[in-house]
């Protein structure tokens, strides 16, 4: 199978472990993908997905010592390039996907003709982290304020810092800045953590970690730097001030499916809707890893799903004369 | 200077090397535990082959030489300065595409 005139036979959208794993599996299968990995950012969505901003992966199978969560995703991305899957580092900013061949936009969304047309598509944009939405954040984001414990923990040696958040980003960061900070307060808007259990256990066992419960932040306190925050009780209403000079947010993660609003089907939430293994509501339009999966959200799930959109858009192919209407069953 | 045009600065050498440069110099505040700072880059690599002339580029280790960090109240990496004539012209915190790079740094270019 190859590509006929300027038609792909595969467009990849997202390079986090489910999209590399498609692009390692769809390479070895002679399909030529195109992976269009994202441009990088410390905010938003990002090319290697969200293990570029973690450090220690323990629970990734086949890594008895762990293995630091960007230099994973290297040998995921050299695995595909190996196997001959091209790579673009750029955003996609609209995609066409009513008619195929579709189209797919890089750069100006207004562009009369897209920049690739492809038979099918493997949608793995994942998702991002939220921000809390209060003023100043994004101002403070680099003085203070943080999307990012692995990158900018090592500022905080030696001062009181907070996590906002009681999942099990949240705790993890708790727990590996207090290398560096002399006390770790976690912030959670309920009474308890949503964390799994051994990571619960191991930041209770830290004494360095503090936890302030059934709070929110209210506000943030610094003029150039961040001084404090400003947290409600979410039972009593009181506010309090906690003297922090690092607050790092992890507070949980919004599907990346702007692009495809009105074109695919989404949950209410904004997570695309599956059926059949990894088919999305249009024909030839496949997606896998966190921008469909609101349970598990593991990388080694994200793995696994992006080798069945891999199969299932080999299959499609095969089983579709390009060009032609004649389509199977969907 | 390295092969790859990009000066390599540590906390003994910083003023020195950014007072000699007669064109604005972009110093890429990184770490090797840090992500965003891999993912950036070769585009800072690209960067630097690329405005070569009008634009001066360097990184310095923050993990080797916490001075730097500190005086210029690096908090966050990858943070660029864009300094000229031996201040602080620009700050650029957060990873970004070499699209938005090109973009801040057009006042220097």
């Amino acid at each position: 199978m190859t590509s006929t005139g300027d038609v792909r036979n595969l467009v990849i959208i997202g390079s986090g472990p489910a999209g590399l794993t498609a692009a390692i599996y769809t390479a070895r299968a002679n399909l030529a993908p195109l992976v269009i990995e994202g441009e990088p950012s410390s905010t938003s969505d990002q090319p290697g997905g969200q293990l570029m901003l973690t450090t220690d992966v323990e629970n990734y199978p086949g890594f008895p010592e762990g293995v630091m969560g960007p230099e994973l995703m290297e040998n995921f991305r050299n695995q595909a390039a190996r196997f001959g899957a091209e790579f673009l580092t750029e955003r996609v900013s609209r995609v066409d996907l009513s008619q195929r061949p579709f189209g797919i936009w890089v750069g100006d969304p207004a562009a009369p003709e897209p920049t690739f047309r492809a038979q099918s598509i493997i949608v793995s944009t994942g998702a991002q982290s939220l921000l809390l939405g209060v003023e100043r954040e994004q101002e403070l984001i680099g003085h203070g304020v943080s999307t990012c414990a692995t990158c900018d923990g090592f500022f905080f040696r030696g001062q009181h810092i907070a996590v906002v958040g009681g999942g099990d980003s949240a705790v993890e960061e708790a727990t590996f800045l207090t290398k560096f900070a002399d006390t770790v307060t976690l912030v959670h808007r309920r009474d308890q953590l949503r964390a799994s259990k051994i990571m619960q256990d191991r930041a209770r066992a830290n004494p360095k970690i503090r936890f302030q419960w059934n709070s929110t932040v209210e506000s943030l306190v610094g003029d150039e730097k961040l001084a404090g925050v400003i947290l409600r009780d979410t039972v009593t209403g009181e506010v309090s001030t906690l003297d922090v000079t690092g607050l790092f947010v992890a507070i949980g993660h919004q599907p990346n499916t702007g692009l495809f609003k009105g074109q695919l089907e989404l949950e209410g939430n904004g997570y695309l809707i599956t059926h059949d293994g990894t088919r999305s509501s249009v024909q030839g339009v496949f997606a896998c890893g966190d921008v469909q999966d609101q349970t598990y959200r593991q990388a080694i799930t994200a793995a696994g799903s992006g080798c069945m959109a891999a199969i299932d858009a080999e299959r499609w192919l095969e089983s579709t004369e390009h060009g032609t209407t004649d389509l199977p069953d969907w | 200077m390295a092969a790859d045009g990009i000066l390599t600065l540590t906390d003994s050498t910083f003023d020195e090397q950014i007072n000699a440069s007669d064109v604005p110099v972009v110093v890429d505040f990184w770490a090797d535990w840090c992500g965003p700072c891999k993912m950036i880059a070769p585009i800072v690599g690209e960067l630097a082959v690329e405005q070569a002339g009008k634009l001066k580029f360097a990184k310095i280790d923050v993990d080797a030489n916490p001075d730097a960090s500190l005086r210029y109240g690096v908090m966050s990496i990858p943070t660029l300065l864009v300094f000229k004539d031996g201040q602080v012209a620009k700050r650029l915190v957060g990873a970004k595409g070499k699209g938005q790079l090109l973009e801040e740094l057009g006042d220097f270019i």
